[in-house]
């Protein structure tokens, strides 16, 4: 038995070994998941009008100095929904501002959701045509990161938050920018 | 995680779909080409695999709109797949880029076709080398 | 009661696949013939068994029978009756009985036809198919069973697919699999062979037959799926690359390997190794696809509502299968390269070559298929691979084939007469400068991609019609057209039909989105479109915006058509595209959104030569047909020496 002879049985254990890699990794992660390239990154600049008094609005540059989280919510999504509730008792736990992001909604149908499940955020950007989105690399609700003082990206989850999810990673993720500065 | 794209389906089937069909003011013909090249080459990253140009998502029109706007802008291809990259990471490229995680992709086939033709040209110098059997004519036919 | 009978009747057909694939192959290695005589029995009652299964799921569908968890999955009361029967197949589990049931038809033809073979290689092939039926009855029992209830009954179903409700789901599948399934002939052949330590190459002979048919069906199944994409999908494509055409792709390019290495190795003896390893490619390329489809390990638009469990079976299954034959050939494969000797010049070397590139186009798409998974290992991120890849990869690698395709039926075997080929090629070579030349003149604007196009298929085409013209003038009476040498001709001419229609519709192709109001006549590909607005229309199970366009060249009116939008009793939307085929051109439009004040978005695509993508196909499956339907493959050998005219003793020179 030559080596030639088993070389397709070689090739072939190979692919094999690819596909149970494949099949392992489709357990763990989401097929749809797509790495942000906006880590270590800058945020991207905005400004956004408030949901509770459109006069007023918010850039980027408003918000440097202090880490703050971002989280994409709409009044349409459903996921959101579920991830409603654990917003309500974090929100206070994190140590950090929550922003929420209004992205591609009707702020009179946003106000009434909120009404109705509460507010979790210390302020809502409006994003009616998704254009901050895009800027962000949003590509579903909801959607968080997490934003440094310095206004770089530390960190995004894709998906509704949960509490495994946040002592995970999101809040090891919050630690790690207090050890940075005093 | 799943839930993300159940979210978008669900929306579509609330509303109107057919999104893809999106008519734009283009100022000619060529810039009209350019975009439907430019969009087929670009991925819907909320969608089972499909471009920019077929997908009725409502994140496919929103992306479709700021590729047409920035055309009209003035930027090159490359800058608004840049663009796009920089956001949503080579993902959104149908067309991978080469960088070192694709040599593989790129050059394997023909680093297999070049294997390959070796064996065969190994095989060939050995068989020709034996002497022929009488041909019978009738084979040919 | 009924759906109980039909899982009942899985176990029953598992038990017979059971005793199939393990008694007559016994019985060879030991020279018993009472254990070989077990498998054609084996073979008629596992089919049984497995048509009363499928007759008893289809049954449940006929009747709406939504206590079938599978049938109220996939069909509700104002579903068409039928939409019904193929809605059988129409996901997951289902698909799974129809290929199992496929696998069961070709097993009993191959069984009834068989009565010529040594009884040795008989029983050993249809223990190999016994085999891999055995695989797939424990899988659909294990994790997929079609039969599973779903009790209290619900009163009513959700939707089929509003996709699949269409007949091209009645065929397509079907047809599909056919080929698909086919090629495990071939596969059993060839272990067979390798089991049986056969030296000599009668078995490719009769293997032949099958493996053209499956062959032939399976370049229909891929041609019916590429043109129900292109109607039903409203974009105007018929190819996507998407992981699951690929799938289907992949073992036609073994296969097509593969025809022509089994007509070297029976007439010559030479390339043994080739078709032993092409034959196991051609089936493993099946499984893997059944696997990619079903495992939920690539995202694709086609594929089943996946499962990372029944991966696993498959994944499991797929290495036995694939990895205990490539063992076995590992083990038993011709030692030595056997057959008559050839030159540098010959027909063999011509073959030798087509068989590298169609591996490597094969093995090329296996690599951009699974690469977003290479790169998920490799920690790149997620990678897309999609057309603008393959489109490019593709043609290149197949340029070579286009290019000596013609010298194919001139070269003849052992040694070639280059000379003569030449003089009979050149004008076809004239004819394809020529024509490429006078398209460059007609049309100044044409892309390069239609130029070559226009000569790669006059070249291709003019090269067959070429050597149809000499077989007319110079092959012995009766020996002409034999149906072999005429399935080569047909299916080489489909070739050339579909190069035409790709490359032509791929560079001359005009899409247009445009924004239309009420009576608003705009241009597109040269002609005038008219919108006069849009109806509501009601169907039997859904309600659709209908929009008028009438079609002018000029003052006359080529047509008018009908694009929908309908909204199904499951809250699914679909766009229905309107289409105007035609010989040379397509006009295709597809309705869009509403715009305003009764304005609307109109999708409007003109593709000229776009059907010869699929009549290349059809002429295609008829060679393979043909191909098959030679009698030299049946006869048993001396019989069909002494059918033979006596040789023509002078080689006539062309």
């Amino acid at each position: 038995m030559s080596l030639g002879r088993l070389l397709p049985f070689i090739g072939f254990a190979l692919i094999v070994a690819l596909l149970v890699f494949g099949l392992r990794w489709n357990r763990t992660h989401d097929m749809n998941w797509v790495p942000s390239p906006l880590i270590n990154k800058p945020a991207p600049e905005f400004t956004l009008p408030l949901l509770y008094d459109s006069t007023k609005s918010v850039s980027r540059k408003e918000l440097l100095g202090k880490p703050w989280l971002l989280n994409v919510f709409g009044s349409w999504c459903v996921t959101c929904q579920d991830e409603h509730p654990v917003l309500m008792t974090y929100a206070k736990k994190f140590g950090v501002q929550l922003i929420g992001l209004n992205w591609k909604d009707d702020p009179d149908a946003a106000k009434r959701w909120l009404a109705q499940f509460g507010n979790p955020y210390d302020t809502i950007l409006v994003d009616t045509d998704g254009k901050a989105g895009i800027d962000f690399g949003v590509y579903g609700a909801p959607e968080t990161f997490l934003v440094d003082g310095q206004g770089v990206v530390r960190y995004k989850h894709i998906g509704n938050l949960t509490p495994e999810s946040i002592a995970r990673e999101l809040d090891p993720a919050i630690a790690r920018l207090r050890t940075e500065r005093p | 995680m799943k839930r993300i794209v159940l979210i978008v389906v669900v929306l579509l089937a609330g509303l109107h779909a057919a999104f893809a069909i999106d008519p734009l003011p283009f100022k000619d013909r060529a810039e009209e080409v350019r975009f439907q090249k430019l969009t087929r080459q670009l991925r819907c990253l909320v969608c089972q695999n499909q471009d920019l140009a077929d997908s009725d998502a409502d994140l496919a029109k929103d992306l479709r709109r700021q590729v047409f706007q920035m055309m009209q802008e003035g930027k090159t291809d490359d800058q608004i797949k840049q663009y796009l990259v920089s956001r949503y990471n080579d993902f959104v490229l149908y067309d991978p880029p080469l960088h070192a995680g694709t040599w593989l992709l790129w050059f394997g086939p023909f680093a297999f076709l070049a294997l390959g033709a070796a064996v065969v040209v190994t095989i060939l110098r050995k068989r020709t080398r034996q002497p022929l059997a009488a041909v019978d004519s009738e084979e040919d036919w | 009661m009924l759906p109980e009978l039909g899982q009942f009747a899985l176990i029953l057909a598992l038990l017979l696949a059971a005793v199939q694939c393990t008694l007559p192959i016994w019985g060879a290695w030991r020279g018993n013939p009472a254990l070989i005589g077990v498998a054609r029995p084996a073979v008629a009652g596992q089919a049984v068994f497995v048509v009363l299964a499928f007759g008893i799921l289809t049954w449940a569908f006929l009747t709406q029978d939504f206590s079938v968890a599978y049938v109220a999955q996939n069909s509700n009361l104002s579903l068409p009756w039928y939409y019904r029967f193929p809605a059988v197949w129409g996901a997951h589990e289902g698909s799974l009985l129809l290929w199992i049931l496929i696998l069961n038809i070709w097993t009993v033809a191959v069984a009834a036809f068989s009565r010529h073979l040594p009884e040795a290689l008989m029983a050993r092939v249809l223990g190999v198919l016994g085999f891999i039926s055995c695989g797939f009855l424990l899988f659909t029992i294990l994790t997929s069973n079609p039969f599973l209830r779903h009790l209290p009954a619900l009163p009513d179903g959700s939707d089929l697919n509003p996709i699949l409700q269409d007949p091209g789901l009645i065929m397509h599948p079907p047809m599909l699999y056919t080929g698909y399934v086919g090629f495990s002939v071939a596969f059993a052949f060839a272990i067979a062979a390798l089991l049986g330590g056969e030296l000599d190459v009668a078995w490719v002979r009769w293997a032949r037959p099958w493996t053209n048919v499956a062959w032939a069906f399976l370049t229909l199944g891929i041609t019916l799926g590429s043109w129900w994409a292109y109607y039903v999908l409203g974009w105007g494509g018929w190819w996507f690359w998407d992981p699951v055409e690929n799938a289907s792709f992949m073992p036609w390019l073994v296969g097509t390997a593969l025809i022509h290495s089994q007509a070297v190795t029976e007439k010559r003896g030479s390339f043994r190794a080739w078709t032993l390893l092409l034959s196991i490619f051609a089936f493993s390329l099946s499984l893997l696809g059944t696997f990619l489809v079903r495992s939920g390990v690539l995202t694709s638009v086609h594929a089943f509502a996946s499962d990372p469990r029944r991966g696993i079976f498959i994944l499991v299954f797929l290495g036995i299968v694939v990895g205990g034959s490539l063992l076995i050939y590992a083990l038993r494969a011709p030692k030595v390269a056997g057959g008559k000797a050839f030159r540098l010049l010959s027909r063999e070397t011509l073959l030798l070559v087509n068989n590298l590139m169609f591996v490597c186009a094969a093995a090329m798409v296996l690599l951009g298929t699974l690469y977003p998974i290479i790169g998920d290992m490799l920690g790149v991120g997620r990678i897309s691979v999609g057309p603008p890849y393959f489109g490019f990869v593709f043609p290149l690698l197949m340029l070579p084939v286009v290019l000596l395709i013609p010298f194919g039926p001139f070269f003849r075997w052992a040694m070639a007469d280059w000379g003569a080929a030449w003089r009979s090629l050149r004008p076809a070579l004239i004819l394809a400068l020529a024509a490429t030349i006078a398209a460059a003149l007609v049309f100044p604007h044409a892309p390069l991609r239609a130029l070559m196009g226009v000569a790669a298929t006059f070249w291709v085409g003019a090269g067959i019609v070429a050597y149809a013209l000499r077989r007319w003038r110079e092959a012995p009476a009766g020996r002409r057209y034999t149906p072999e040498m005429l399935g080569m001709i047909l299916a080489h001419f489909g070739l050339a039909v579909f190069l035409a229609g790709v490359l032509i519709t791929g560079a001359t192709s005009v899409e247009r989105d445009l924004g239309f109001a009420s009576n608003q006549t705009q241009q597109v590909g040269g002609l005038d479109f008219r919108f006069t607005g849009v109806a509501r229309v009601k169907g039997p199970n859904y309600l659709a915006d209908q929009g008028t366009i009438e079609v002018r060249d000029g003052d006359r009116l080529v047509t008018t058509l009908h694009p929908q939008k309908r909204q199904y009793s499951g809250q699914q939307m679909q766009s229905i595209a309107a289409i105007r085929g035609g010989v040379f051109r397509d006009i295709y439009v597809a309705l869009g959104d509403p715009l305003g004040n009764d304005a609307w978005g109109v999708r409007i695509y003109v593709k000229p030569f776009v059907r010869w993508i699929w009549a290349g196909g059809l002429f295609m499956l008829f060679g393979g047909l043909t191909a098959a339907a030679d009698r030299r493959f049946r006869a048993k050998r001396a019989e069909a020496d002494a059918v033979a005219p006596a040789a023509v003793p002078a080689q006539v020179s062309a």
